[in-house]
């Protein structure tokens, strides 16, 4: 199929955080304003807008995202057509690969990509009945499984299957600890220990509070154009080399393996495909660590290890900043924080930051290609994208 | 005022207190819960997947001991829920009852049980469904 | 009367326990002189996830798993309780639908304090005596509620059992049946409040023993039966001395008693209380053997039967599910913490 190929052009990413003074319009503004200040366009320039939002109407009782974003944006005037997408988690990366779509098929020249969730708006217990109808709320949810739970049954699993032990689940979140104590706007700027991990409050066994990714607040937007068009706006622009997306069974119960995602694979196939590279031409890679555990398949069913490796992989240190390849150079969902419909975008954020060599402190030598990983739920949805500098 | 929706559970009584999945007519696959068609013969399945009770009989494929229990389930915490075999082939998710927490292991065998799930506040309704026990 | 009978039975016992010596402590009272003056070891407790309607839906699986009956035949189901989780919306639709008897039967909830259970036998036994049903399902369930501090919190357990009556294939026959009803209000909750009330020492002589006395006598003065014409007997257990100050006043031995006796153990089911102690019996029981069971509700007023059985309980598939021994055997202790955490849970306002 013949499509154009699609740069990004800009980003700007909010602080993650519990940010009580500001509201989900205010987060959005910021993150487009930044964004379109980085790409130097005109708001005039810009053809269609997407959002990624997972659950606006339970988190601040408001739907009709696209509309609202479009207007707190300051476009009302532009009456340009604006989509809000879902895919519980993954709905940034799905607005990513919406836009990305877009561009390719000649509809847009220039599109703004934005992801957004206010999350602390509710009181906690909300936000977890919230997350959970990311799960299958019939045949999950409603017989006591929690989001945290289906994530410590495929724990449970990959330890049974694998060998792999709590404290290799420990060190990812400790190096995504020290990886966000260098990132500005990580909600989690300072360092935890495997030791840490290990003693911190147990939520669902073996997932203690720290294996688990934060409730926070925040927003990202990406400029998406046109690749032949792109350096008319910067000297640095990042192209979009593959899109992958892929489903999988709402229910951790109905897959295939318990400790595959099969959704990753399919997704990931689709976007090296697209962008006729292996597993191991990846330079860094942004992936979905909700929980310390997902970090552990990500690598796997991406290819980076071979299934049942991940743990082994941790202990070696080759993700680490300074790895052969390095994970979660941002701080991850887990240090950098997860305000849901923001994350995928955010990723796309961190490895254009990385491409671009704009990555200060948390920079990676050399960083040519790069991916990022956003998963829905747990495992039925996958958004992937493949960027490389041009 | 109650909160939930009382005919979106009361449709699933055949599910939740029977077992009630079905089979397809053409590859002789049993789900549960009960497919429109079966995701492998998809439209040569439509109209023919047939009516099948399961025993309640499997065994443990991976579990975890929950701590933090979300809304309805304050008060129960620590409880284990498990992904479930079933000796029939579908795979459900269940709390396993009647046994110390620590006793929970991959491989169990375990046999379904009529229970309380949740119930929708002190006005609401009561939901009953199954949860899993072991077996010796 | 024509012949009517016992076609299977079932029971269900929720495995937590609590002693009363543990609950005595919580309430600094001595807890030997507690338990041995009651006569009650320890008692059942429900946890989080039971109420009457699992505890009544367990006692039918096992019933029907005892025998060949189609659930579609079944004609009726009763449930006595004081204590069904809904006060209006009833249990009896729960345990049709859990055991694939709906949607052609009839179904109503019974209370009569502890013997709503037994007067749903007796409301099945007209139904298949009349032809009006083939099979009719009664079953007494409780997980009664006692007050914190109360006495009757020593014995308020939960429990229960149920029948399957029939014209053909019992495996045990009611010979006969009758009622001694008086209003005496011994024993009482009203509508709406929590926890019930009683009468101290006004719940004896003139309401437990009353009843059951006159109604034991009545029936065997019908049948011109006397106690040692009886292998076993049962008798309403509120706690573990009543039972057998009864059966001696009526001429019945700690021997008869001892099988159908559970309160000691399980504390008193209420509605459950003289069904589980039937299905004790049933348990061991052989070809030939007679029971006289006698039941106590207040408010007031027993129900006695004459059951003799028969070759058939040769046939029945016992173990296909488990005796009332059995579950009594498989339980785990709780503190009073924790009991009090349970009956909060269940029951806060």
């Amino acid at each position: 199929m013949k499509v154009r190929e699609v740069a990004v052009i800009g980003f700007g990413v909010t602080k993650f955080g519990e940010l009580w003074d500001k509201s989900f319009r205010q987060l959005i503004a910021e993150a487009g304003a930044k964004a379109i200040f980085d790409a130097g366009i005109s708001g005039k320039e810009i053809d269609a807008l997407y959002v990624g939002s997972m659950s606006a109407g339970r988190f601040i009782g408001q739907e009709h995202v696209g509309a609202l974003v479009a207007d707190c944006a300051g476009f009302s005037q532009m009456h340009i057509p604006a989509v809000r997408v879902e895919s519980a988690c993954a709905s940034g990366g799905l607005a990513i690969r919406q836009g990305f779509m877009s561009v390719a098929s000649g509809m847009s020249d220039i599109v703004v990509v934005g992801g957004v969730e206010k999350m602390t708006d509710v009181v906690g217990n909300e936000a977890t009945n919230t997350l959970a109808t990311a799960s299958d709320q019939e045949w999950e949810a409603f017989f006591g499984a929690t989001f945290p739970g289906l994530y410590a049954m495929i724990a449970t699993r990959h330890m049974h299957e694998y060998g792999t032990t709590r404290e290799q689940l420990a060190q990812v979140a400790v190096k995504n600890h020290a990886n966000g104590a260098l990132n500005p706007n990580a909600h989690f700027q300072r360092e935890i220990s495997v030791e840490n991990v290990l003693n911190a409050t147990m939520v669902s066994y073996p997932l203690s509070i720290l294996d688990c990714s934060p409730v926070s607040d925040g927003a990202a937007a990406v400029i998406l154009c046109a690749a032949d068009k792109a350096k008319k706006y910067t000297d640095k622009p990042v192209k979009i080399i593959g899109s992958g997306q892929a489903s999988d069974t709402l229910a951790l119960h109905g897959r295939k393996e318990i400790c595959t995602l099969e959704a990753t694979v399919h997704a990931a196939k689709m976007a090296y495909k697209q962008a006729n590279i292996q597993p191991k031409d990846i330079d860094l890679a942004e992936v979905h660590d909700c929980f310390t555990i997902a970090e552990i398949l990500a690598i796997e069913d991406l290819g980076f290890v071979k299934k049942g490796e991940g743990g082994k992989a941790i202990d070696k240190k080759i993700t680490t900043l300074n790895g052969e390849i390095p994970i979660n150079t941002s701080g991850g969902l887990k240090a950098k924080g997860h305000p849901v419909g923001a994350t995928g975008v955010a990723q796309v954020a961190e490895i254009v930051a990385q491409l671009q060599g704009e990555a200060g402190k948390r920079q990676v030598k050399d960083a040519k290609i790069g991916l990022t990983h956003n998963i829905g739920g747990s495992g039925a949805s996958c958004l992937i994208h493949i960027l490389e500098a041009m | 005022m109650v909160d939930s929706a009382v005919p979106r559970f009361w449709r699933e009584i055949p599910q939740r207190y029977n077992l009630l999945g079905n089979q397809c007519g053409v590859c002789n696959k049993i789900y549960f819960p009960p497919m429109e068609s079966c995701p492998i013969c998809r439209r040569k399945s439509m109209n023919k997947m047939k009516d099948f009770k399961l025993s309640g009989k499997g065994e443990v494929v991976t579990y975890t001991i929950t701590h933090v229990a979300p809304e309805h389930f304050e008060g129960q915490a620590p409880y284990p829920i498990a992904i479930i075999q079933l000796d029939e082939g579908p795979r459900i998710t269940a709390q396993i009852v009647d046994c110390d927490i620590n006793d929970v292991k991959i491989g169990m065998k375990v046999q379904s049980t009529f229970r309380k799930i949740q119930e929708d506040g002190w006005l609401g309704a009561i939901y009953y469904g199954y949860k899993f026990k072991p077996v010796k | 009367m024509n012949k009517v009978g016992i076609v299977s039975y079932g029971a269900n016992i929720p495995r937590y326990r609590i002693k009363s010596a543990d609950i005595a402590i919580a309430w600094r009272k001595d807890p030997d002189s507690i338990a041995s003056g009651l006569n009650i070891m320890e008692k059942s407790v429900p946890s989080l996830d039971q109420d009457v309607a699992t505890i009544s839906v367990e006692s039918a699986r096992a019933a029907l798993a005892r025998c060949n009956i189609d659930p579609q035949e079944i004609g009726a189901i009763y449930v006595g309780s004081e204590s069904h989780p809904y006060a209006v919306k009833p249990t009896g639709t729960i345990v049709a639908e859990a055991i694939g008897a709906t949607p052609n039967l009839m179904v109503a909830d019974y209370e009569f304090a502890c013997k709503a259970g037994t007067a749903a036998i007796q409301t099945c036994m007209g139904l298949v005596l009349s032809k009006m049903i083939k099979y009719g399902l009664a079953i007494g369930a409780d997980t009664s509620q006692a007050a914190p501090g109360d006495a009757l919190e020593y014995a308020a357990s939960a429990g229960g059992a149920g029948f399957i009556i029939g014209k053909k294939n019992f495996i045990a026959s009611i010979n006969d049946t009758c009622s001694f009803t008086t209003d005496t209000p011994d024993f009482w909750r009203r509508e709406g409040r929590k926890y019930p009330s009683h009468g101290g020492r006004f719940t004896g002589e003139p309401a437990y023993f009353k009843h059951i006395t006159n109604c034991a006598k009545n029936l065997m003065n019908r049948l011109k039966t006397k106690p040692d014409d009886y292998d076993y007997a049962i008798f309403h257990q509120p706690n573990g001395k009543f039972p057998i100050a009864v059966a001696k006043m009526l001429g019945f031995s700690y021997e008869q008693i001892k099988q159908g006796l559970l309160c000691p153990i399980i504390g008193n089911t209420y509605s459950g209380a003289s069904m589980l102690g039937l299905a004790s019996v049933l348990d061991v029981a052989k070809p030939g053997d007679r029971i006289f069971v006698t039941s106590y509700g207040s408010g007031a007023g027993s129900d006695s039967f004459d059951i003799t059985v028969t070759d058939q309980i040769k046939e029945m598939h016992r173990e296909k599910a488990p005796s009332v021994a059995k579950m009594i055997e498989n339980k785990e202790y709780i503190d009073y913490a924790t009991y009090a955490k349970f009956r909060d849970l269940l029951y806060w306002e």
